[in-house]
């Protein structure tokens, strides 16, 4: 008796896979799948078999079959995970994961963070080795420090380079942290992160030096998601998610503070003390509500590969009146013309923002403010809100007390700042490969990123905000605010480069090089405006003197790459970049950018091909130099005179003139030079399900941009950004992916990742110079000017710069005692000293999925070792003279107060090392749990649900009230909440 | 191809362009002066001049002033900015923000004063078509940019001693500036301000807030009246010469003291020699005499009283400067003004805005009481030079052996009590003597930026001859080194310009 077996085979997301192979064990006889993913064996006799099914990407599934007449089997294969076929987009193409000579980690879909991701760089967050991205704030769209490598610049900054589909966008921040697109928070947060496929990160030189001038902190490349052959695809996807605060700055109560002043106040101060108990941190915060929802429809018509999708994503923050609305489209058409000759890309993304934003100044009064006093005062004055007044009985100008902290609420609902924000970034890339010679190819490439932000930050003339207001030329006062803002953004870029790719059997060889040229322009306009009252009369003195400021520079480039692999065994790449910029005097505008890398195929020889267990094994070296012009002005290469505004003349005679301003400038600066060397291995075990890969790079940094004083007298600006001075830094990288459990009911994997990173700053000054202190940095709040950092010679950058705190017997700081390190006999400046640093030791990432049938779930959690914080919110509030201050209100203060009594007279003490404290920490940043339903709709669909929380637990000995601070001053920030997400995805 | 790299800013010009026209010349001549009025370009705050330090602190006569009082018994301050309070306890090191900051602004002014004056010599004028009538109108100003720069170099000659030297012959970002020695920097301003006579306007024909004849000869009054501290050699002479120069070239007091600082006090031009002028609406910056006017206000102290919308709550005076008044707070002496209601006289903590009597002599209302332009940026302009500090001069001068008409110092100092106790008999002195003067100086010139220079003169800044509350960090005073007569050159300079040696002490 003979049977047959049938069925269809398809892939993780239920598409047919064509051209699979089933196979039954011990026997010839087998078949291939249709394109409609159907297989038929005939004339298998009864019994008890076993069928292998295949293909090329995917985990080999072995099953046990009794065929006992017609047998239905269907089986669906899971994608290998660290396909080694994998072709890994890298600058200007993209290269089989296998040939990579440099040190450069792919992130796919699959591996990204889940849950509400409201920025795409939060995708990566904790996944790669050598790369932190750390959310600036829990506020709305506030996006991410990204470090790769953690950076090796000072006054230049220190964000990798973005490219999003071939263009490189502009970095998203002003020098003095603003974003350069008015009205967002950061500019990522314009881009749908559901649109994205894939991040290319290039760590080391060798890989980065084809961006040359720019890639000194690495580059990170974003490839967004593109049509596939075959019928359409429609995807759907919606999440809906609440967010909550779950933990609060450490303040006194209403009945504590009232204990406190009774006990330690004088009778006007106790006085002042009212009768409530408010929890001012609980009045500004609310249950934040997100939904995201997706759809695309991607697919292929003939020649014309197609993916459209569009997005709409609604969150309101868990400050009152934080709120981000984005709308994004994409579209993505990739046709061939010319029986694939001429293939033509187009990508075109847009979106639009509306955002409003919250006054983050309540966080602070939230933590500062009397919480003996209501919330409400009961009259309309001040919109109703409780405010610090003058003594009635004193005729004063103003009834509110000049100074005084103003009510939390009031700040956030009396302010209304509403932004609108446009950006679209695409480019038309074309790529020939000529008729006559087909192993070369010519590629076009236009590109823009353009965008438009407009808003205006609205103050009702009852808001004690800006209640003094000002007075016009009749005397009358105007108060509140309405005061628009708008800018532009207008990138573009031409590259046109030649590719050429052979193999040469004859000698074992294979060769492909890349020769380009590339012509990049980044313009912004800042529109100015004067400042108004909320009844539109403008402040005098606030019009300006030009209605728009158009800051432009430009980059012109060639650069070009050869790959040389000799007998699939030997990998040599070498590129070079020359670039020129309009930022440097023309003497020196010209940069060349070189690297050179090697990799050995080790599992190749025949020393290791013996040992099975060892999959794969690959060791890369690279070196190269590159280039960093970021944080540094546009013109500054002579002095440029600069009209002062008209609240800054002044007066000879009866007349106020407008003032002509030499300004600073630095002809000689030229690029900071990076020159990098990257030793890796990269392993497989078992079959590559344990693959990992291991890099060590040293970095020296010259040619340092770097603030610098000027000798007084030479020029106009007392410091200047100057090329002076070198930085080292040196690192370990070590990623191992584990699929614990492959089977076809059950997978495991287990990512893991560890990053040792260490800095040093071995010059600052031309002559070396063992008094120069250093680059003071970090500014604090509390007094004007205070900084808590500095850069200086042998320490690591951005070093805590402190006074040693003195301890009593009872293991309490002493107040405004400190130990003169000096010894001269007197504490003052000449004591400080170099303590900790913001940046981390190490760190690490853990991420796990597992699968059961149609059960997931998964975690990804990060950890972060040696990082220091500076508790600024500590500093200020912890001390007697938060609560009894000069301004002669009361103010909140933190419960450590009760503890250490200190008074906080002495200037010193906000300098204490008391306050740097560690904020090393674990974060479970998610959990998620999913299922999938499988087919919904007949024989066609796919349906899977998911549950996440976000932002977990943290476990940290940091007092505050989130260690992770990325600049190493935690001064009340807009606090990450948890997150609770559920979540629904529809194929069709 | 490489000329797409060559571009220009929008709005920012050239050189060139700048001083193309007369109006060009003018607006860039006064920047030179506005350096000491503004913090940077844009008003209030933004595009500072001075980097480093926080802009609103960067203002020329905000940090002169806590050089000048802080360190003395006329003035504490309660803020917490770090190295703030080391002026009080007289601890300050070569790091020390706000003299790095004040030493930056002043050699600002004068490398802004070079600038224009290379900008304004004959060869470039003919060049660009400036001549006649518009090129003595430059000449004037180059006089002026360099009294200035005398100006500044007599302010870092005081407290600095020995700076860095450039001039217009320094080309910028050229070599290293020298440094010049405290006495060798007298004779150059010395040389500077006589040189400048002839070009200067004559006394009181200038325009307001523009230096004439008579700027200089005060300037000169007053150094020759430090020289001995400066150079080591006395020149009471050359001190009384001068301040009869100014004496007698027109001014006369105005008839109310407590009307000296007010919003519109350039009604007060009879008095005044020289000004630093604001504007409320227009010269907006949170030092100068927005400073002066916000700062000593807190406590129960009515904001409206004082022409602004609300106190800074950070200056008083000590018990020391109090008791320089017959009767203290409520002397006769009408120039004792003091704000004492919910203050206490004596200091236990300087943090403590209620500790320490608050000084009311600086209100930006009108002589008349109405209320200025704008209650946050303040209308008051802030006398440099005035003519009661010349009688001083000469008054001292003359009783220090200069060769004065004694009586004629006598009449001076007796114009200024008349005034002060609004009597012609009550208050009058019948002889003079050097430390009445001082005591004098104290109660007429208070808060005005000299107490520090003044008791250097008189031996009793470091000594421990005269004590004040925190003098030297001790709540009942103490002496502290005598290094600390000069402050120390900022670490920053020391380290950029190998040139320069660190003042002794540091």
């Amino acid at each position: 008796q003979t049977g047959s077996i049938k069925g269809k085979v398809s892939d993780e997301t239920n598409q047919p896979l064509p051209g699979a192979t089933v196979t039954v064990d011990g026997t010839t006889i087998g078949s291939t799948t249709d394109p409609n993913g159907n297989y038929a064996i005939n004339n298998v006799k009864a019994g008890t078999y076993t069928l292998s099914v295949k293909f090329i990407g995917y985990i080999t599934i072995k099953k046990t079959v009794t065929v006992n007449g017609a047998t239905v089997e269907n089986f669906s294969l899971a994608p290998e995970s660290k396909s080694l076929n994998e072709v890994v987009v890298i600058g200007y193409g993209t290269q089989r994961k296998k040939d990579l000579s440099g040190a450069i980690t792919n992130v796919t879909a699959k591996d990204f963070q889940k849950g509400v991701i409201t920025t795409p760089e939060q995708l990566i967050a904790g996944k790669v080795a050598g790369v932190s991205v750390i959310s600036n704030s829990g506020a709305p769209g506030a996006g991410s420090t990204i470090r790769v490598r953690a950076g090796v610049s000072l006054a230049a900054g220190n964000d990798p380079l973005i490219v999003i589909d071939g263009v490189p966008i502009d970095r998203p921040r002003n020098g003095d942290g603003t974003s350069k697109i008015p009205g967002v928070a950061d500019p990522l947060s314009l881009i749908n992160p559901n649109d994205i496929e894939s991040f290319s990160i290039l760590k080391d030189a060798s890989a980065a030096a084809i961006y040359g001038n720019r890639a000194s902190n690495g580059v990170i490349l974003i490839t967004t998601k593109k049509g596939k052959s075959g019928k359409p695809v429609i995807d759907f996807s919606t999440q809906f998610s609440a967010s909550k605060l779950n933990k609060y700055v450490d303040v006194l109560t209403g009945d504590q503070i009232r204990d406190y002043v009774n006990a330690n106040g004088t009778a006007i101060q106790k006085s002042q003390l009212g009768t409530a108990n408010t929890n001012w941190q609980k009045q500004i915060y609310q249950t934040g509500i997100t939904t995201d929802n997706n759809i695309s429809i991607s697919g292929a018509t003939k020649h014309l590969p197609y993916r459209v999708s569009a997005g709409y994503f609604d969150q309101t923050g868990i400050l009152k009146t934080s709120s981000l609305q984005r709308f994004t489209g994409a579209i993505n058409l990739s046709p061939s013309f010319f029986t694939d000759h001429l293939k033509v890309t187009l990508n075109a993304k847009g979106s639009q923002v509306k955002q409003r934003f919250a006054n983050e100044g309540a966080i602070g009064a939230a933590a500062s403010f009397d919480p003996t006093k209501p919330v409400y005062s009961g009259s309309n004055r001040f919109g109703g809100y409780y405010e610090w007044l003058n003594d009635p009985s004193k005729p004063s100008t103003s009834q509110l007390k000049g100074l005084a902290t103003l009510n939390p609420l009031g700040l956030l609902e009396e302010q209304d700042n509403r932004s609108n924000v446009y950006r679209s970034i695409g480019n038309l890339q074309l790529d020939y490969k000529f008729h006559f010679l087909p192993e070369l190819h010519a590629n076009v490439n236009l590109g823009y990123d353009v965008s438009k932000g407009s808003g205006s930050v609205n103050i009702p003339d009852s808001a004690a905000s800006n209640y003094n207001g000002f007075q016009d030329g009749k005397g009358i006062t105007h108060r509140g605010q309405r005061n628009p803002y708008r800018g532009t953004q207008s990138n573009t870029i031409f590259e046109g480069y030649f590719s050429y790719a052979k193999d040469l059997k004859n000698i074992a060889s294979h060769i492909d090089a890349v020769a380009g040229y590339s012509y990049q322009d980044f313009s912004t306009k800042n529109y100015y405006y004067g400042s108004y009252a909320f009844d539109g009369t403008e402040r005098p003195g606030s019009n300006p003197n030009f209605n728009f400021d158009e800051p432009e520079n430009r980059l012109i480039s060639v650069y070009g790459r050869l790959n040389y692999v000799f007998q699939d065994k030997y990998i040599l790449t070498g590129t070079v970049r020359r670039d020129g910029s309009s930022k440097f005097n023309p003497d020196r505008r010209f940069g060349t950018f070189p690297s050179v890398a090697f990799a050995w195929k080790l599992k190749q020889e025949q020393m290791f091909k013996g040992i099975t267990a060892l999959s794969d094994l690959k060791l890369r070296l690279g070196y190269g130099i590159t280039g960093q012009q970021d944080g540094i002005g546009n013109y500054d290469v002579i002095s440029f005179y600069n009209l002062s505004g008209n609240a800054a003349k002044y007066q000879l005679g009866d007349i106020l003139y407008n003032l002509y301003r030499p300004g600073g400038y630095y002809s000689q600066r030229t690029w900071e030079q990076t020159a990098s060397s990257n030793a890796g291995l990269d392993f497989g075990f078992l079959d590559n399900r344990i693959t990992g890969t291991l890099d060590f790079y040293y970095r020296k940094t010259s040619k340092l941009l770097n603030s610098i004083p000027q000798p007084a007298g030479t020029n106009f600006s007392n410091t200047i950004v100057a090329n002076i001075g070198d930085l080292t830094s040196k690192g370990v990288e070590l990623s191992i992916n584990a699929d614990v459990i492959r089977s076809q009911d059950m997978n495991w994997s287990i990512g893991f990742n560890a990053t040792y990173n260490t800095n040093k700053i071995t010059r600052l000054t031309l002559a070396p110079d063992p008094s120069y202190p250093g680059v003071l940095t970090g500014g604090i709040s509390g007094g004007t000017g205070n900084t808590i950092q500095i850069n200086s010679v042998n320490y690591p950058r951005l070093s805590f710069y402190v006074y040693q705190q003195v301890y009593g017997a009872d293991g309490r700081p002493l107040d405004g005692v400190f130990v003169d390190r000096n010894k001269d006999g007197i504490i003052n400046s000449s004591d400080l000293y170099r303590y900790k640093s913001s940046d981390p030791k190490a760190y690490f990432g853990l991420n796990s999925n597992f699968n059961y049938k149609k059960w997931s779930a998964g975690f990804s959690a990060r950890a972060s070792v040696g990082n220091y914080a500076y508790n600024n919110v500590l500093a200020s509030s912890g001390t007697q003279l938060s609560v009894f201050n000069g301004i002669g209100i009361l103010n909140n203060a933190s419960t450590s107060l009760l503890q250490t009594g200190i008074v906080g007279s002495s200037d010193k003490m906000r300098l204490s090392d008391y306050y740097i404290q560690n904020a090393s920490f674990i974060k479970m940043d998610n959990i998620n749990l999913g299922y999938n339903f499988g087919k919904v709709f007949g024989n066609t669909g796919n349906l899977r649900v998911s549950a996440n929380v976000q932002n977990v637990f943290t476990i940290t000995k940091y007092k505050g009230l989130d260690p992770e601070v990325s600049s190493g001053i935690d001064n009340n920030f807009y606090p990450r909440p948890r997150t609770y997400v559920l979540g629904l995805n529809l194929s069709l | 191809c490489t000329k797409k790299l060559n571009l220009l800013p929008t709005n920012d010009v050239t050189a060139e362009q700048v001083y193309s026209s007369p109006e060009g010349y003018k607006q860039a001549f006064a920047k030179v002066y506005a350096a000491y009025a503004l913090t940077g370009n844009t008003g209030p705050a933004g595009n500072g001049d001075v980097q480093g330090i926080d802009e609103g602190t960067s203002d020329f006569f905000r940090l002169m002033w806590c050089a000048q009082e802080l360190p003395t018994d006329e003035a504490v301050v309660g803020w917490g900015d770090v190295g703030l309070p080391d002026f009080h306890s007289m601890t300050w090191s070569s790091s020390n923000l706000f003299l790095t900051g004040l030493y930056y602004r002043c050699m600002y002014q004068i490398t802004l004063a070079n600038d224009f004056i290379r900008q304004s010599s004959d060869a470039k004028l003919s060049s660009r078509g400036i001549t006649g009538a518009d090129a003595d109108k430059v000449h004037q100003y180059v006089a002026e940019a360099r009294f200035l720069r005398a100006y500044q170099y007599s302010i870092l000659m005081d407290l600095f001693g020995n700076p860095p030297f450039v001039t217009e012959n320094d080309a910028l970002g050229g070599a290293l500036p020298k440094q010049i020695s405290r006495k060798d920097l007298f004779t150059y301003i010395e040389g500077e301000l006589k040189a400048i006579d002839g070009s200067l306007a004559d006394a009181r024909t200038n325009e307001y807030g523009r230096a004439d004849k008579a700027a200089a000869w005060a300037l000169l009054a007053r150094i020759y009246l430090n020289a001995e501290v400066y150079t080591g050699t006395a020149n009471y002479a050359a001190a009384v010469t001068y301040s009869k120069k100014v004496i007698d070239a027109g001014y006369s007091l105005v008839s109310d003291y407590t009307k000296l600082m007010r919003a519109d006090n350039n009604l007060n031009k009879n008095e005044f020699i020289l000004t630093i002028n604001y504007d409320g609406l227009h010269t907006q910056s949170y030092g100068g005499a927005t400073f002066m006017t916000h700062a000593p206000v807190g406590g129960s102290m009515p904001a409206a009283d004082y022409g602004i919308s609300g106190g800074w709550a950070g200056l008083r005076t000590t018990k020391a400067f109090v008791n320089l008044f017959p009767g203290g707070a409520s002397s006769a002496d009408k120039r004792a003004q003091f704000y004492t209601d919910g203050q206490n006289i004596d200091i236990n903590t300087i943090s403590s805005f209620t500790d320490g009597y608050a000084i009311s002599k600086f209100k930006d209302v009108k002589i008349n009481g109405a209320p200025p332009q704008s209650l946050d940026y303040a209308d008051m302009d802030l006398p440099i030079f005035r003519l009661a500090e010349q009688y001083l001069i000469y008054a001292e001068a003359t009783t220090r052996g200069g060769g004065g008409d004694a009586a004629l110092a006598l009449s001076y100092v007796n114009k200024l009590r008349a005034r002060a106790y609004q009597s012609a008999t009550t208050g009058q002195l019948t002889a003079l003597t050097t430390d009445l003067l001082l005591d004098e100086r104290g109660r007429e010139l208070y808060w005005e930026g000299f107490r520090r220079t003044d008791l250097i003169r008189y031996k009793k800044f470091v000594e421990a001859t005269y004590l004040w509350p925190f003098k030297g960090g001790s709540k009942d005073g103490k002496g502290v080194e005598s290094f600390r007569t000069v402050y120390p050159l900022p670490s920053a300079d020391v380290t950029a310009n190998p040139n320069l040696k660190q003042n002794t002490g540091y």
